[in-house]
């Protein structure tokens, strides 16, 4: 009884006239230019010291690195092996046909994914009741460069030190194909649309055929930033389903799989990949039984990359397992699954979605590593910068600082818009907090 | 036959047990394990015979054949000693580059949160910039692109009074040998050292009893640098400045750093700066805002909010990450191959070169990595410990 009085008087109190006031805004003070550029700048006398220093500093780096954009770098250097970066010697040269279709099929395997996250972003604000922005294409199209600056200025640097209408044509068409991709992803009918992924994989393989099916050329061919990217791509697509083995297998009741395993992932993080590769290279051979064809450089390279970030991946793998939980392995118990359909129907496909932003990071991780196997001799993008600087016209005139640049701007755009992007995805389809 | 596999019945047969299937599959993953190394074992034996090259490791106390500069390396050392140079080298850029990119990776990671517009932008522009760069490129960048062309060659070197500088080595003054061998001096050393600990120690001891300031780093530091000066005279140890002078090609004297070591140590160094610094900013942001408020509300200044309120509280988060940053350091120094700085890889590229076996080389390069790994997560697993446990007490 007492409870229900003391209820009622908490009511009472708690009871207002009419809705609330929306709750006001605190003022936001403003500052004159003058007012902020003190506020900000020179508030104290070390904030000053430190304005002065680090302002010395930042202008002499942008004024040298102006400097040498537009007055004292050579960039004939780039013009001229601008192939050579992205495909090496491709051995049908002049004919660059295979991978101009590859690299537009890629493309549109890109712009089919981004127009379905997009989709999938909508339904999830529309589930979440949030309201849809309306934008006016001008908006539109600020925001996407706010997004994808580093690809348009890379682009406008490979077209305008290349300096041939040819050039600023085909990533025109590059462009389009990106656009159209898109544009039709997000009017594909559902039934299509719920397939992307699958799509996406397909013209992804259909690339990667058109290279080397029906008399293209193996990878062991391959090489600048074609090279780069299939090493980063194939050696996480590769290393999966080895590193999803690892994970289980240091998750086992098994002690003896168990210690395998945790020795195989401890002792792979505890060497650099550098080792790795080294035993790839010279060792590869030992390893074989002496009648054995042994691979080609790329393919070793390609070895070394997925045992490599096996490791890495069966830890990123294991996390994943561990946030699945424990309620959901003893309700597939319950329903009588096997332990192998538990963990293929259950587990893994809950413990897989949780750790994509990691995987994303481990993919840019190992972008930024393939660069290695410029030590071991292959010719991916690092490795043909530091090549063609020894080109007969080039020999000498210490032109490695603009081929760096280039690879290192190249490496740049890739792996910031991706981790960008990633993390712009994960927040809009909140991954991780389901 | 199906009353045989009911519950309460008699045990199901051997197949369907699952005690037994989880026995004989462990049993046959161990074997076929063995069974696969043991394949590559008996191949690498029989390549290493067919190619009459050693199987043991014997061939660690022959004469390694070559030289490496900046070490007391002669063609007849034996091979162990070379590596152990190797070592040394790895140990040197490692540790060096470790204090370095946490001083700046800090520093950087308090910018980005700094209230001056200037420091913040700028923090964030170099972490933007920085990281998404291969560290090897930035390596080659600083000794291909950078030191090798600005640094004079040797006939031109910048020479000051305590300096020689040249696109080989930038040789620095230092410490003579004391007539009596540097032992004395290392002893010295050691001694002021362990004065200096012991007092910093007292004054915390103090500090708990009584409560008063205990300004430990500075006794320490003043009882260490008094002590040595103290040993230093009364031992009478004659010890000069020895400065760095060129004779045509050569330079002798001083401590040289060579071009490949700075070149390998600032490519590391401004690389993992800029993922330590991220750590830092990270941890500081997940300190509880009302941390921050009550330090302020107290008066502290910008300087003691961090040194006594938010820094300690960030240290918990940020140990086991930036752990993983001074290993990943520590592995990535063995990518001075490409610049030819001779740290373990590299000795050990060159004696595979020479035509000493590959296996076996490889396999001292992957264990030395490892004890590093090792030994460094030992470390910091033991102060993640430490500041965990004062910070729960």
């Amino acid at each position: 009884m007492a409870d229900t009085t003391a209820d009622r008087d908490m009511a009472a109190e708690t009871a207002m006239p009419g809705p609330p006031d929306p709750p006001e805004r605190p003022q936001v003070a403003r500052l004159t230019p003058m007012e902020w550029v003190r506020e900000n700048l020179f508030s104290t006398w070390y904030d000053t010291l430190m304005t002065v220093v680090f302002g010395a500093g930042l202008v002499f780096a942008i004024y040298r690195g102006l400097r040498f954009l537009f007055v004292t770098g050579r960039w004939e250097i780039i013009d001229r092996n601008m192939t050579n970066l992205m495909v090496w010697l491709w051995p049908n040269r002049p004919d660059l046909l295979r991978p101009w279709v590859a690299l537009f099929l890629m493309v549109a395997a890109v712009g089919l994914l981004a127009g379905r996250a997009v989709r999938v972003a909508a339904t999830v604000a529309e589930e979440a009741g949030e309201p849809i922005e309306e934008l006016s294409w001008r908006e539109n199209a600020l925001r996407v460069l706010g997004r994808f600056w580093p690809f348009v200025m890379l682009l406008v640097f490979i077209g305008w030190y290349s300096g041939s209408p040819e050039t600023w044509l085909m990533e025109l068409l590059v462009v389009v194909d990106l656009l159209a991709f898109r544009a039709l992803a997000l009017r594909l009918p559902k039934a299509v649309a719920d397939r992307t992924g699958l799509i996406a994989g397909l013209l992804f393989l259909a690339a990667f055929g058109t290279l080397t099916w029906f008399g293209g050329h193996g990878w062991d061919d391959w090489g600048g930033l074609m090279l780069t990217i299939f090493l980063a791509a194939g050696g996480i697509i590769l290393s999966f389903p080895l590193g999803v083995g690892l994970a289980l297998g240091r998750r086992s009741s098994f002690p003896i799989v168990r210690t395998i395993c945790v020795t195989y992932i401890e002792l792979i993080r505890g060497v650099p990949l550098i080792t790795l590769l080294f035993m790839a290279s010279i060792m590869l051979g030992f390893f074989l039984p002496s009648d054995f064809n042994s691979p080609a450089g790329v393919t070793r390279a390609l070895v070394a990359i997925i045992l490599f970030t096996a490791a890495y991946v069966a830890e990123i793998v294991r996390g994943g397992l561990q946030s699945v939980p424990q309620g959901q392995i003893e309700a597939a118990q319950a329903v009588g699954l096997s332990p192998l359909k538990q963990t293929r129907l259950i587990v893994l496909p809950q413990a897989l979605r949780n750790v994509i932003p990691a995987l994303v990071g481990q993919f840019i991780s190992l972008l930024k590593d393939t660069s290695l196997v410029a030590i071991i001799g292959q010719f991916e993008i690092l490795g043909v910068a530091r090549r063609i600087t020894n080109q007969g016209d080039f020999a000498g005139q210490g032109l490695l600082a603009e081929t760096l640049f280039f690879a290192a701007l190249v490496y740049w755009v890739l792996a910031y818009t991706m981790s960008r992007e990633s993390q712009r995805l994960e927040k809009r389809l909140g991954v991780g907090e389901r | 036959m199906a009353a045989s596999t009911t519950a309460g019945g008699p045990r199901p047969p051997l197949w369907r047990d699952v005690r037994v299937l989880r026995v004989v599959g462990q049993i046959a993953f161990a074997i076929l394990t063995v069974a696969f190394l043991w394949w590559i074992w008996g191949n690498l034996t029989d390549n290493l015979q067919s190619r009459n090259l050693p199987t043991g490791f014997d061939y660690l106390s022959q004469p390694g054949g070559f030289i490496v500069q900046y070490s007391d390396v002669t063609s007849s050392t034996p091979i162990w000693k070379v590596i152990l140079t190797g070592v040394k080298n790895t140990l040197l850029v490692s540790a060096v580059g470790i204090v370095l990119a946490t001083v700046i990776g800090v520093l950087i990671g308090i910018g980005r949160l700094s209230n001056n517009w200037l420091v913040r932008k700028g923090s964030a522009l170099y972490v933007e910039a920085v990281r998404n760069i291969p560290v090897l490129v930035w390596i080659i960048f600083f000794f291909s692109a950078l030191l090798l062309p600005v640094l004079p060659v040797v006939e031109e070197s910048v020479t000051g009074d305590l300096f020689v500088a040249n696109n080989r080595a930038i040789s620095v003054a230092g410490p003579t040998t004391p007539s009596g061998g540097a032992g004395t001096l290392w002893l010295l050393g050691l001694v002021a050292v362990l004065a200096g600990i012991a007092v910093a120690w007292w004054r915390t001891r103090r500090n708990v009893r009584t409560g008063q300031p205990h300004h430990r780093v500075i006794w320490g530091l003043l009882t260490a640098i008094v002590v040595f000066a103290i040993g230093f005279v009364v031992a009478g140890v004659d010890v000069g400045l020895d400065r760095p002078a060129r004779e045509g090609f050569a330079v002798t004297g001083g401590f040289a750093l060579s071009t490949p070591y700075l070149g390998v140590l600032i490519g590391l160094v401004v690389y993992t700066a800029s993922h330590i610094a991220e750590i830092v900013r990270g941890s500081i942001l997940a300190v509880p805002k009302g941390q921050q408020e009550a330090a302020q509300a107290l008066a502290l200044s910008g300087f003691q909010r961090m040194r006594y309120v938010i820094l300690p509280q960030a240290l918990r988060i940020m140990v086991p990450p930036t752990a993983n940053q001074y290993l990943n350091l520590t592995k990535n120094s063995s990518l001075a191959i490409a610049v030819g700085y001779a740290d373990v890889m590299q000795v050990v590229k060159t004696v595979i070169g020479n035509g000493r076996p590959a296996p076996q080389n490889i396999a001292i390069a992957m264990a030395v990595y490892l004890a590093f790994s090792l030994t460094i997560s030992f470390f910091t697993n033991l102060y993640n410990r430490r500041i965990q446990y004062v910070g729960r007490s």
